[in-house]
């Protein structure tokens, strides 16, 4: 009898259906919530662009691909889209080669300076980045790097960096030091140990972070619009036309936006709770 | 030897990196505030910003925003991770459901609150289908500033729920079973459970999610300009006016410096509200 009221699995106890609908229903909802705005999206980035600005709208798309032809052929569409690409790859490659080894270092030695690091990486999260381009956009005509690819880039390493760094650290911990030292005693340096029995292990997280970092880089839009003139990113792009493009155009973008990010964040989902379970210590 | 200088060695290009790209910007923009061109200190850049007409309803407005939106989202993602918690087959697809937003960028997210909320939009549709309505209303419109904002705070919390979510639901994993099982043993309620256990052991995850949430709400910008444009100031869509359209660096870095003195501000705010005592972390 006591099986009945009390599942064995002990989730859902509770007195009788009424708290299974509950539940179930509570989790549709959530997920509804979720999933609805950007069906939503869709149906207005495959409909003509007549029917985006029509009235009232309909809940099906008709399947046309007209607005994203109009989208991708807009005039600096190409550009920006290029810009994008190019600012997160260097993103992407700067963040991981600085963060990396600093995650290595934190998770095999112990030295002074070490809680230092560690806080200072963290207190980057206490502090509003994207206000960074202020002072830089100042610094970087004076250097030149002004309206850069590069410029934007070190911008967004600066977002992505302490993420690289608490991904790599949570890795490497998670690699037992028996397996380095294995290595070591059959002849290897540490160099060598580290290249042959460490990198393979952790290349599938290594990659998970550097998509995490493209992805960051990416969405970013306050330091894109502040820092790009003439090389503007494909949000910074899109924000400018928001005062004045026409409706199918905004909703193209957006879609454009989102979907990549869509993408690489699946590829990434397992690796989203080893990057936040390690900082709340 | 080698191997005592090895860490150092390691951390060097980050830590350097962080002088430069995070320490000393930051020096630097005060100096941008405080400083004229002839090197003199001068208040007057606060002066100009702070009797700007904009100046306090879009300090209003950024806090208003986040005052209606962070709470919200902590009570949300603590229901769903206890929701995902008690879930024993599809956790990972709802998990992963939940969590798509996180790819999703502030700019994204206000366009795609705008296919609801605009005068053609999908809300409007609705409506008149259902017969509330004759003629579509303006919700974005400059006199609506009321369901702009709701539309604002919509959008957000639609957002960066994922992230509190993830933040929660990771430190609830870190939350050792016994302690339930205790509980369970002496009969108490699952409600009870989740006050006198899991909120208590909670508070270093709260605390996380509290402090990141916040600042990123200080930071709102390309939502509220997606959604409604330039009717409804916030502190972050005036730097941006001040530097790229008035070409103002000065005033733009006293406004930035509004944003770093609140988000430093509410930070200490919540480190002390949510200190954990010492000898009470797992």
């Amino acid at each position: 009898m006591s099986r009945i009221t009390q599942p064995a699995d002990g989730t859902v106890k509770g007195h009788g259906v009424w708290h299974r609908y509950l539940f179930t229903g509570s989790i549709i909802l959530l997920c509804l919530w979720v999933l609805v705005p950007i069906y939503l999206l869709l149906v207005n980035t495959f409909s003509t662009p007549e029917a985006v600005s029509a009235f009232p709208k309909k809940a099906f798309p008709d399947i046309n691909t007209q607005s994203v032809e109009f989208f991708l052929n807009y005039s600096g569409v190409g550009q920006a889209l290029w810009s994008s690409i190019k600012v997160a790859t260097v993103t992407m490659i700067l963040s991981i080669s600085l963060g990396a080894p600093a995650g290595y270092a934190l998770s095999r030695f112990d030295f002074t300076g070490k809680e230092t690091f560690r806080v200072l990486v963290l207190m980057t999260r206490a502090f509003p980045l994207p206000l960074l381009a202020l002072p830089l956009a100042v610094m970087y005509i004076r250097v030149g790097l002004d309206d850069s690819v590069l410029g934007l880039a070190l911008v967004h390493t600066m977002l992505a960096l302490p993420f690289a760094v608490l991904i790599t650290y949570s890795l490497f911990s998670g690699i037992p030091v028996e397996l380095e030292e294995a290595a070591w005693t059959l002849g290897c340096n540490r160099l060598q140990a580290f290249i042959k029995v460490i990198f393979p292990l952790v290349l599938p997280g290594i990659t998970a972070s550097a998509i995490f970092a493209f992805v960051i880089s990416w969405n970013e839009v306050f330091a894109a619009a502040v820092l790009t003139i003439e090389h503007r990113t494909l949000p910074a792009f899109l924000l400018q036309g928001l005062g004045n493009a026409p409706l199918h155009l905004k909703f193209a973008g957006g879609a454009v936006l989102v979907l990549p990010a869509l993408v690489f964040i699946f590829l990434v989902r397992k690796y989203l709770f080893s990057m936040w379970g390690i900082a709340n210590r | 030897m080698y191997s005592r200088k090895l860490p150092y060695l390691l951390l060097l290009p980050s830590t350097l990196f962080l002088c430069v790209f995070f320490l000393y910007p930051f020096v630097l923009v005060a100096w941008q505030a405080f400083v004229t061109d002839k090197g003199e200190l001068t208040s007057e850049y606060f002066m100009e910003m702070a009797t700007h007409w904009k100046f306090n309803t879009a300090l209003i407005n950024t806090l208003l925003l986040a005052l209606a939106v962070v709470p919200f989202q902590i009570v949300l993602a603590l229901y769903m991770a206890t929701l995902v918690n008690g879930m024993k087959r599809g956790r990972d697809l709802i998990l992963y459901i939940w969590t798509i937003p996180l790819g999703i960028s502030d700019l994204a997210a206000g366009i795609i609150w705008l296919a609801i909320f605009e005068q053609t939009g999908f809300l409007n549709s609705l409506m008149q289908g259902l017969g509330f309505i004759e003629q579509p209303v303006g919700f974005l419109g400059y006199q609506n500033k009321g369901t702009i904002f709701v539309a604002i705070m919509l959008a957000e919390i639609w957002r960066a729920t994922a992230i509190v979510l993830v933040i929660l639901v990771a430190g609830m994993g870190l939350i050792p079973k016994e302690y339930y099982e205790a509980a369970e043993v002496f009969g108490a309620s699952r409600w009870k459970q989740f006050t006198r256990i899991t909120l208590p052991m909670l508070k270093p995850s709260l605390q996380t999610a509290m402090i990141l949430r916040v600042i990123l709400a200080f930071e709102v910008f390309a939502v509220v300009v997606a959604l409604g444009g330039t009717n409804l100031p916030v502190l972050m869509g005036e730097i941006y006016t001040w530097q790229y359209d008035l070409r103002d660096a000065s005033v733009a870095a006293a406004y930035a410096l509004v944003v770093l003195g609140i988000s430093i501000g509410f930070t200490l705010l919540i480190m002390w509200g949510l200190r954990t005592p010492k000898g009470a972390r797992v």
